[in-house]
């Protein structure tokens, strides 16, 4: 019973996230399964793809509804991101002590004080 | 070009495992001067094929979770729809702060992993993307 509780709050909190901000539901539901659920790590981030895919194209056609679409700019994208997410996981292994998360951690955070405080 | 630009990145970012969205959107919100919900909104579609890709494969080496698996879609489509209205219906300026908030949370987590990894320590709440195929 408590763990279908923790279910319900991990599922919801993860919409909540992914809709509100259009991305951060793998770093909400990731983390969550394997700390609070002990699912182990390649299960968790399989199964977060499979909740979030289904929560992403609900939110997409909310968006899309209301207007708040750029198609031309979203089709660039997709190409571009593509390739990137290949070529990310082919040399996925080749950094592992965790520089990667140190520069763009870095980088995330001067992101949000420029968003915070700035135009 | 810098549209393909930060693309690139962000894919590369998000085939690693760190979460391609955190850069992509304030890429394009920094750089291009997009809307902040537009911004959003990209991320949210280019997910869409990347992510049929990425579940097929998983699908095939059996890694779903299927227990936990309809509670958190159903819950997680409900947190959805709430987020996703709130998202469309506020300020646009507010919503930017709001995920710069959100975004300085996920920064400071990402260096905390990053120390626990270079420690060779193991926490749980960290990703550990060496696991991640």
């Amino acid at each position: 019973m408590k763990d279908k509780i923790k279910l319900y709050l991990i599922g919801f909190i993860t919409g909540i996230f992914n809709g509100l901000f259009g991305s951060g539901g793998g770093t909400v539901l990731v983390p969550s399964m394997t700390h609070f659920l002990k699912t182990e790590q390649h299960k968790a981030h399989a199964t977060a793809i499979a909740v979030i895919l289904p929560l992403s194209i609900i939110s997409s056609l909310l968006y899309v509804n209301k207007g708040y679409v750029d198609w031309n700019l979203t089709l660039k994208v997709v190409i571009a991101n593509m390739i990137g997410g290949y070529i990310g996981s082919k040399i996925l292994n080749k950094f592992t002590d965790g520089t990667l998360k140190l520069i763009f951690g870095i980088f995330m955070i001067a992101a949000a004080i420029r968003m915070v405080f700035f135009k | 070009m810098i549209i393909y630009l930060i693309s690139l990145i962000s894919g590369i970012i998000s085939g690693m495992g760190i979460g391609g969205g955190t850069i992509l959107i304030p890429g394009l919100i920094i750089f291009l001067n997009v809307k902040q919900q537009i911004a959003q909104s990209v991320n949210l579609l280019i997910f869409v094929p990347t992510g049929i890709i990425a579940l097929y494969s998983h699908i095939k080496q059996g890694n779903i979770e299927k227990e936990s698996l309809s509670i958190l879609i159903i819950f997680g489509i409900i947190g959805s729809i709430i987020g996703s209205f709130i998202a469309i219906f506020i300020n646009s300026n507010l919503l930017r702060k709001l995920f710069g908030i959100f975004l300085f949370l996920m920064g400071a987590y990402e260096i905390y992993c990053s120390i626990i990894s270079k420690k060779n320590k193991k926490n749980s709440l960290c990703k550990d993307e060496t696991k991640i195929p």
